[in-house]
């Protein structure tokens, strides 16, 4: 066996790979059977991107909180969520993460630190400024992640929290998702600075902008900023470049995009193929160690969707449970 | 000319007809005519469901594309408003008001009275609003009453294409700030609506059913369940007279009141949460000034106190339905109607 080149011992890889694996086929599973009109609402996927949630969720345990966004199915996988009562919720169901009163925007399971998806833009980091504060008082080392896309970026609640995060020494780090675009409009246009970089420099933080297609990248760089955090040393912001396997939603015909655009992004920036590929080349993992996961994978999905649609819908005496505390 | 179109058609023409009369007309919002700067199409969205598709092309760069950021842009819309212009800008789901609301309640709502009667601000916000879109707690709201709550501003939510039309042409004409709601279960609508330009005064509900036993009265989308409980209701021989309000402020007390001294018998329908929303203020303007005219308790019909569910099983139940309207106006009727109280 070769000497392993990367920052993570084999298991921890496999473990990633499994992750990042695990997200992409939920995703795949969604987009057909979205297709087929099996799934009510809104669906909108983090197909291609699964390298930015696993590279940083690998750095986090359950007493860390992470706030996330539109997009969530990823952070929560990646943050521990069961993918059962994932698929559950975006049923509907009584068995989903949220007794099927959520749905695919609001997955959140609080034991393990996944503080909710969000249906507003931008709405997760003053939450998370909160979940750093909590931290902070209590003394526990504990540090607050949040997600927010590029146009999201533009919204006042974030812009106000890289400052307050500053001011008040927060262990936040703020993860921009930059997939080149909000819905159909190009984020060169709507962000005025060149760099996010530039942005948390000018909130008195530091910033890194890292390819995030690429594991290693985002989990080296996540590495540093955490363990920083974590130690005191205050917020951070972390760009990841990275590509939107799919429409903005499900349904969404992309005409926005150039012609060959996706197929392009497709053959070259798959960050499950760049991993496979890295540790395959190195020696380090078999490829039919990965194809082994993929078929554990396949079939948990495949359990998953069947368990959700066999699963009961919520009781109507549920419509009303819940609002308050109860007594 | 007349036709049948939807809704969102609707909306979308009484854009293209005041941006042609009017070039202080220009209309803003994320992704209204969409891929801008991206290297694909371009128009490439018209709105997320379409509603502004094409207008781009007809007027070019009236049509804004925004950043992410409501609080700046529709206060911009707020601001232009003041200094001459007549901006249209669109809050994709009315529910994102959490995020801009500032900017609409304590400035656009406020100028014309704080500043002594001199500032006009001729803004229209339109978006979505209403539940059974299966799109969860965050974008599926009925809010109406959070805005006719505040005086400066004009409430408008209309319940087909022709009022659509109408109604949005009065909203960009008129020179104050106006909240547009647009139920998004309602886009798909199609009635007759004229081609030409015309516009619908704000305070006229419109009677869209006569009837002398019991009055009906609601606005949007559960004017359509209240026309289809009075139909069940005439089975039985009821007459019920439906009310659709067409704007929430200004209202048209006049209308209510008449119906409801020559039916003696009162149901209000809104699909807001019970407390504090339209269907109490009717209730109690009627209870205050039409109280001799009542012969039963003023039955409400409206969503429950809850956030709106995401499980289509319980969304289901949690708009009014055509049955709880009827079962309400029964209520009025029964022998024990005077004294009852709210199921
Ligand atoms: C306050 C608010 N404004 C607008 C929206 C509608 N919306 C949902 S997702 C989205 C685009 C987000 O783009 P980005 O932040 O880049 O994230 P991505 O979808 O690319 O992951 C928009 C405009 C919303 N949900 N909340
Ligand atoms: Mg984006």
């Amino acid at each position: 066996m070769a000497q392993n080149p990367f920052p993570l011992g084999k298991d921890e890889l496999l473990k990633a790979y499994r992750t990042m694996r695990t997200i992409r086929e939920f995703e795949e599973r969604l987009h057909v059977d979205f297709a087929k009109g099996d799934i009510p609402g809104f669906v909108h996927l983090y197909a291609g991107e699964e390298a930015c949630a696993t590279g940083i969720m690998m750095h986090l345990n359950d007493n860390d909180r992470i706030a996330s966004t539109h997009r969530g199915h990823g952070h929560c996988i990646a943050k521990g969520v069961d993918v059962h009562a994932m698929m559950a919720e975006i049923y509907g169901r009584s068995t989903g993460a949220c007794r099927g009163k959520g749905g695919s925007m609001h997955i959140a399971d609080l034991s393990k630190g996944m503080m909710g998806a969000n249906g507003i833009l931008g709405a997760g980091a003053p939450l998370i400024c909160g979940a750093a504060l909590a931290a902070k008082v209590r003394g526990d080392r504990g540090v607050g992640i949040t997600f927010v896309g590029d146009g999201a970026s533009n919204q006042g609640t974030f812009l106000e929290s890289l400052n307050l995060a500053a001011v008040w020494n927060l262990p936040v780090v703020f993860v921009v998702e930059n997939n080149g675009y909000a819905e159909s409009t190009a984020m060169e246009w709507a962000v005025s600075c060149d760099s996010y970089v530039d942005r948390a420099t000018g909130f008195g933080m530091p910033g890194v902008t890292v390819d995030g297609t690429d594991f290693f990248a985002v989990y080296e760089a996540a590495g540093e900023i955490i363990r920083r955090a974590r130690d005191g040393g205050g917020p951070a912001l972390l760009e990841c470049n990275m590509v939107r396997f799919y429409g903005h939603f499900e349904g969404d015909a992309q005409t926005y995009r150039a012609k060959g655009e996706l197929e392009a992004i497709r053959a070259s920036r798959d960050c499950l193929t760049i991993l496979s590929e890295r540790v395959i080349e190195a020696g380090v993992i078999g490829r039919d160690e990965l194809q082994a996961i993929d078929r554990e994978v396949n079939a948990l999905i495949e359990d998953a969707t069947r368990a959700a649609k066999a699963a009961p819908l919520p009781a109507p005496e549920d419509l009303l449970r819940d609002v308050y505390v109860a007594y | 000319m007349s036709r049948k179109i939807s809704m969102k058609q609707a909306i979308n023409e009484a854009l293209d007809l005041e941006m042609r009369r009017d070039p202080t007309v220009i209309v803003m919002g994320e992704d209204i005519v969409g891929g801008t700067g991206a290297q694909g199409e371009d128009d490439a969205w018209g709105g997320v469901l379409g509603v502004t598709k094409g207008l781009y092309a007809k007027h070019g760069d009236r049509l804004m594309d925004t950043p992410l950021s409501e609080s700046a842009y529709i206060g911009a819309a707020v601001g232009a408003a003041a200094c001459g212009l007549r901006p249209v800008a669109e809050l994709m789901f009315l529910d994102f008001m959490g995020v801009c609301f500032d900017q609409i309640f304590n400035q656009a709502a406020k100028f014309r009275y704080m500043f002594g009667g001199k500032a006009e601000t001729p803004v229209v916000i339109r978006g979505m609003v209403g539940a059974g879109f299966r799109a969860a707690a965050q974008h599926s709201q009925m809010l109406t009453p959070l805005f006719t709550h505040i005086p400066g501003l004009k409430v408008v939510c209309p319940s087909n294409a022709y009022d659509a039309k109408g109604l949005l042409i009065q909203s960009i004409r008129d020179n104050d700030p106006v909240i547009f709601c647009e139920h998004k279960n309602l886009y798909g609508l199609e009635c007759e609506v004229p081609a030409e330009s015309y516009a619908i005064p704000f305070g006229e509900a419109n009677v869209l059913r006569d009837g002398d036993d019991v009055t009906i009265v609601s606005y949007g989308l559960t004017v359509h369940r209240a026309m289809e409980a009075a139909a069940t209701l005439a089975k039985d021989g009821t007459e019920a007279e439906v009310i659709d309000l067409r704007t929430l402020s200004p209202i048209d007390w006049d209308t209510i009141v008449e119906s409801v001294e020559r039916t003696g018998r009162l149901v209000v329908v809104d699909e807001a949460h019970p407390r504090c929303n339209l269907a109490t203020d009717i209730a109690a303007f009627v209870g205050q000034n039409a109280f001799g005219a009542l012969k039963a308790g003023v039955q409400m019909v409206t969503a429950p106190h809850t956030p709106v569910p995401f499980a289509p099983s319980l969304e289901d139940l949690y708009v009014p339905s055509a049955d709880t309207i009827a079962a309400a106006a029964r209520r009025t009727l029964s022998p024990k109607g005077a004294r009852s109280i709210a199921a």
